[in-house]
């Protein structure tokens, strides 16, 4: 029994809207099966809440008088892109900061902004007619800022590798710190709760889906950057390791720092932690399916972060249930597994987003176009001398 | 031979003499520095492991005390802000005592002090920065 978005629309205004989390639906079709769980239930919600260092936000501070057309730009001493329009910018979440190095960076700008701190702006510019001005010092908030809105390119990874270390000493990644001759295992992502996996033919998930992002309400603005849907899948259809992403887009003005936190992985770099949600109509019987996913069903291959190459070597497949259960066996012997992204945090948000659903507040959408199903990986070559 | 782990705090005006290699030096006394906080003119503290034999530790231990040190057995003492802690478990990773796990069911980071021994991992691990340890 096939129902549209137009019909889970009206139940959701009218209150009678059937919603599951991804926990939840996977629970019921595992139970009653997905024929019936299709019937029943209306939406399904995903939540994630992991490092994501490809976001950042575009912010407009307004103009100064005199006016400056900004090139060189620090906010809070971390070097910010002002390379479009005179006050226009963007913060990129992995940049770090001139004096504090390491510990501090964009992340924490985008941070501090949304908790309504007040960030030291300064700049430096080449005089023009229409914009005399040379240098500015002063400071900004949240509030000041014309527009400030997060423009991710490559959020919600549909499914990540999990990395561990075959060499003799500690090695610090953005995978975390992995101790020497495999002494732990990390991986990163919301498995059975991650939005992507629980829509793997991006059937209800496309350019324009309304989400729920760091707090506030966001959408879907692209596929994202390094959109890979073309790699191996597992006999549950899921991909087994990194796949489709997505960019998406938000008004920070409406979100909250429990949901986007600057971070900083040690003697890696700073990066944002950002809490995505997606709603998933279940039009019918195959999105019962697809959300039925469970941990168990979902793989991905621990690879030996220590050899510091594109091509690194892939040690074992594992599934989220054995990861998640805090040692997997490697090379005879049981081995500590760790998450980055806090499942805990994946599953309040994917319970906020059903809320929202219920009280009315949040609908779904249908996309205004598809993401790829198609298309592969790049590589960066070197070439010289072909001008 | 014994093995004595203690917290050493230096007043300000002890901090800027070398009581640690006198005491090395005049009590035979192997030290390991665990950790230390030690800037010139600020109240010091340090996590240090001393061992030899039984009376050059005891009589160390005293030469500190009448240098103005205060000497206390090593407390475990570690600190997570929870109410901020997004229990993303980065820092279960280097936990090796296993003092901090998430898991089910309710996948919350807990902190069992008793397995915790103060090795200061978690303090670098976290991405926000949340754990202290203090001896």
């Amino acid at each position: 029994m096939a129902k549209s978005y137009e019909e889970i629309n009206e139940k959701i205004k009218k209150g009678r809207a059937v919603v599951l989390t991804a926990e939840e639906m996977t629970e019921l079709v595992k139970s009653e099966g997905a024929g019936e769980a299709a019937g029943k239930v209306d939406v399904v919600t995903t939540g994630t809440f992991g490092p994501m260092c490809s976001s950042g936000a575009f912010v407009n501070f307004g103009h100064s008088d005199p006016p400056i057309k900004m090139h060189r730009l620090w906010l809070n001493d971390v070097p910010v892109c002002a390379d479009v329009a005179a006050v226009d910018a963007y913060i990129g979440a992995a940049a770090i900061s001139d004096s504090e190095g390491l510990a501090y960076g964009g992340g924490h700008i985008i941070q501090d902004l949304i908790e309504g701190k007040r960030i030291k702006l300064k700049s430096t510019a080449i005089a023009t007619d229409c914009y005399p001005r040379k240098e500015i010092e002063t400071e900004v908030a949240l509030s000041d800022l014309n527009q400030a809105y997060l423009f991710n390119p490559r959020n919600a990874y549909e499914n990540y590798a999990s990395a561990t270390n075959s060499s003799e000493k500690t090695i610090y990644t953005y995978m975390g710190i992995l101790l020497p001759n495999y002494g732990n295992i990390t991986y990163c992502s919301a498995g059975q709760l991650n939005p992507l996996l629980n829509d793997p033919d991006y059937r209800t998930i496309g350019i324009g889906t309304r989400i729920f992002l760091g707090g506030g309400t966001g959408y879907v603005a692209w596929a994202g950057t390094q959109h890979n849907p073309e790699v191996e899948r597992n006999d549950n259809g899921v991909p087994v390791g990194p796949s489709g992403s997505l960019a998406l887009i938000g008004d920070m003005k409406t979100m909250d720092s429990k949901f986007i936190r600057g971070a900083r992985f040690h003697r890696y770099g700073v990066t944002l932690y950002v809490g995505i949600g997606i709603p998933i109509p279940i039009l019918d019987e195959d999105m019962a399916v697809r959300t039925g996913i469970s941990d168990e069903d979902i793989e991905t291959y621990i690879f030996d972060y220590s050899e510091p190459s594109r091509a690194r070597n892939r040690l074992k497949k594992v599934n989220y249930r054995e990861l998640r259960s805090g040692k997997v066996e490697l090379k005879g012997r049981m081995v500590k597994t760790a998450p980055l992204s806090s499942f805990k945090m994946s599953r309040e948000i994917a319970g906020i987003l059903k809320q929202r659903i219920l009280e009315g507040a949040f609908t779904v959408s249908r996309p205004v176009e598809e993401l790829p199903r198609d298309g592969g990986l790049n590589t960066l070559e070197e070439r010289r001398g072909e001008r | 031979m014994m093995k004595r782990r203690v917290v050493l705090t230096f007043p300000p005006e002890v901090v800027e003499r070398p009581v640690i290699s006198l005491m090395i030096r005049d009590y035979d006394v192997i030290t390991n520095i665990l950790r230390a906080e030690v800037t010139e003119g600020e109240v010091g503290r340090m996590l240090v492991e001393l061992e030899g034999d039984g009376g050059n530790v005891k009589n160390g231990v005293q030469y500190l005390k009448d240098q103005g040190v205060t000497v206390e057995e090593a407390i475990k003492d570690i600190d997570l802000n929870d109410t901020i802690c997004t229990s993303c478990g980065v820092c279960t990773a280097v936990c090796l005592t296993g003092a901090l796990t998430v898991g089910p069911p309710d996948f919350k980071l807990t902190l069992d002090k008793d397995r915790c021994i103060l090795c200061g991992s978690c303090v670098d691990a976290c991405p926000f920065r949340l754990i202290k340890v203090r001896f």
